[in-house]
């Protein structure tokens, strides 16, 4: 228990924040809201993280969370970059049209 | 309160907007939209955070996600113009069968969760281990290593974001 909160509502809760997360990858065709899609699976494994380091008493899962943190911020920057390259050079980011690599 | 404690209700109450928050994400139509239910979303973690006593963890939250990534995804939406009318929509077919994989996903990780009553049986009171204080000597006496390299790595992203995205490459 977490404040009185089993660890399995918290469990629940990620599972279903992150399957959230997969169907938005692919059910959507825009790059970005794909990419924001990503974050909130990150961010669901980020809250099932802090809450199994709650329980167990170890602040070694919030910094991994802190880490985590870093390297999304890190990917975002990246990321986002490489998009508005891609817009500037194909004036679109649909992921359909993107398909290069099929050929 | 109907037998449940105050940290119980708000525990509901942010879950339940965490979930409808994400929905919205997926499901609206403009993109600009999508990013402010996900700004949402992250304000309702943060909360959760909060719940479980990580101070530091909910600021930092809020500061990076909200206040910087959300920011630069609004600056990159906004520079492209996307918008509802040009949104490019996947067919019925595929969103259906994407429906379907994430509800046989959920199906799956919850049947295998059902197996996990024992997880919660040891009660433990309001940890101390999120402060700032505790999370910073345990960040700098055995995660310094770890946070030296993810400094080079920051410095590391910030050039090449910069190099992609300059116009000309000499």
């Amino acid at each position: 228990m977490i404040n009185g909160i089993s660890i399995n509502f918290y469990l629940l809760l990620s599972t279903v924040l992150f399957i959230i997360g997969a169907v938005g990858v692919m059910a959507r065709r825009n790059s970005i809201i794909i990419f924001m899609c990503i974050e909130l699976m990150l961010n669901a494994v980020n809250l099932l993280l802090v809450s199994f380091s709650t329980l167990h008493n170890d602040a070694a899962g919030q910094v991994f969370v802190f880490f985590i943190m870093a390297v999304a911020a890190a990917e975002v920057a990246v990321g986002l970059a490489i998009l508005s390259m891609i817009y500037r050079n194909v004036k679109t980011i649909d992921t359909d049209v993107l398909s290069n690599l099929k050929n | 309160m109907l037998g449940y404690t105050i940290t119980q209700w708000l525990f509901g109450i942010l879950s339940f907007l965490a979930i409808m928050f994400a929905l919205m994400v997926v499901f609206s139509r403009n993109p600009v939209n999508s990013v402010l239910y996900l700004v949402l979303t992250f304000f309702c973690i943060a909360g959760h955070y909060l719940l479980m006593n990580a101070q530091f963890l909910a600021i930092v939250h809020i500061v990076v996600y909200a206040g910087a990534i959300m920011v630069l995804f609004l600056f990159v939406i906004m520079l492209m113009n996307l918008n509802e009318e040009g949104e490019p929509q996947r067919s019925w077919m595929t969103k259906l069968i994407a429906g379907v994989a994430g509800g046989m996903l959920l199906f799956v990780l919850v049947g295998t969760l059902k197996g996990t009553e024992q997880l919660g049986l040891a009660t433990y009171g309001s940890s101390q281990i999120g402060t700032v204080k505790n999370l910073g000597m345990v960040l700098f006496r055995d995660f310094l290593f770890p946070f030296e390299i993810a400094s080079v790595l920051l410095l590391a992203a910030m050039v090449g974001a910069i190099m992609i995205g300059k116009k000309e490459i000499k």
